[in-house]
């Protein structure tokens, strides 16, 4: 079990919570999990079988791109961050 | 002896920042930690490099003329920096600038000369960079760098801020930068990697606030072009209370007085140092505090919710 934060832009996918909890052993089977109680979802974070590149997601305060993707190891009461990729750099 | 050079202007003080060591920083004395000072530079931010090189480029290549004007989406050290070039190279600038930017920021802008547009503060950086492309297909005579595009922002630090950092050290592990248009963690990072083939590459990123984030779809979000990101070896996530706390960490331990973003790398290379047993890391600090006094989070109980409607890197 995991806790997954939801940023604003896909509250409205998921009646408004601002957190869920889901289930899997790695980000593909936590997303998998949302997914499949918010279909919604799929076409914002999945695009051709990997991460929607407006996406970024964190676990353990790490995107998953430098670590091991959607293979990324979630680990039990680990927090999985979603957010919208950003322009920064003031 | 030498001739002593003088500076013909602000423009050649650019670069060539101090690079110290944080010795009352570091978590473990085999682990050395040191910090490149880009508030150092003449308008206060590692961005005068950007904008000169933008600039240099853009005269070379004759996309700027004189007569010209220019226009730039910039929450701030960009512009200044822009404001400070073209004021003294004698082109007109304006600024796509959120809403929300700190008054330091604003009244600099506008010191240095720069015309301000206001984009909507809800919508952030990308909100600017939304506003700035259509002003600029609105009117093609304004001549936009563009540093999320510009290819001369990460060669300013391939140049600049990686070689002088492989000049002053004989060893670099692990290179930590704030992660914006990805223009010194590109540049710098592939000159370290020349130097040092093993260097870990990590950007630090900001957790925005939920009301900075206020995009309609994620579709609407933005990846710099210049940014690589199968080139970031780690990219860490850090809280604005996180930050603060970092910037505080190193004002009490090395008198550095950073902006949010150097708190937020300090935060990153600590983590970072936490997995080595030895070894050398260098933090790029793109700003002084001093831009941030009239912020709300210095004395605030809770930083969060003090920081989390405004743009801060």
């Amino acid at each position: 079990m995991a806790a997954v934060r939801i940023p604003p832009t896909l509250r409205a996918e998921v009646g408004g919570a601002r957190e869920l909890d889901a289930d899997g052993t790695t980000v593909a089977e936590v997303i998998d999990d949302l997914v499949e109680r918010y279909p919604p979802l799929a076409a914002q974070l999945l695009q051709d079988g990997d991460l929607a590149p407006f996406v970024n997601v964190y676990v353990g305060g790490e995107d998953v791109r430098t670590r091991d993707g959607l293979e990324t190891e979630v680990r039990e009461g680990d927090q999985l961050i979603l957010l919208p990729a950003m322009a920064g750099g003031s | 002896m030498e001739a002593r050079t003088r500076p013909a202007s602000l423009l050649d003080l650019v670069g060539s920042t101090p690079l110290i060591e944080l010795s009352r920083l570091t978590p473990k004395p085999a682990v050395r930690l040191y910090a490149k000072l880009e508030g150092q530079n003449p308008s206060g931010s590692i961005k005068d490099r950007v904008a000169q090189a933008m600039l240099d480029a853009a005269e070379a290549s004759g996309e700027l003329e004189p007569g010209g004007k220019l226009l730039e989406p910039t929450s701030g050290n960009t512009g200044i920096a822009l404001a400070l070039q073209a004021r003294l190279r004698g082109y007109p600038l304006t600024c796509v600038v959120p809403s929300n930017v700190t008054a330091e920021r604003r009244r600099l802008l506008e010191l240095y000369g720069a015309e301000i547009v206001d984009s909507p503060g809800e919508e952030g950086s990308n909100g600017a960079v939304r506003l700035a492309l259509q002003l600029a297909e609105n009117d093609p005579t304004y001549f936009m760098p563009f540093q999320y595009a510009n290819e001369a922002n990460p060669r300013a630090h391939y140049e600049g801020t990686g070689a002088e950092i492989v000049a002053a050290l004989d060893r670099v592990d692990v290179l930590v930068a704030g992660l914006g248009t990805g223009g010194t963690l590109m540049g710098a990072g592939e000159r370290l990697r020349e130097s040092f083939p093993d260097v870990v590459v990590a950007a630090a990123e900001p957790l925005p606030g939920d009301e900075v984030m206020g995009l309609r779809s994620l579709e609407d979000g933005y990846v710099p072009p210049i940014l690589d990101v199968s080139k970031l070896d780690r990219k860490l996530l850090v809280t604005n209370a996180d930050a603060i706390a970092g910037l505080r960490l190193l004002l009490d331990r090395e008198g550095v007085l950073g902006g949010v973003s150097s708190g937020a790398v300090i935060q990153a290379a600590l983590r970072l140092a936490d997995e080595l047993d030895e070894g050398v890391l260098v933090c790029v600090l793109a700003d002084g505090g001093w831009k941030y006094l009239s912020a709300d989070f210095w004395d605030a109980p809770d930083v969060e919710s003090a920081m989390e409607s405004s743009v801060w890197w």
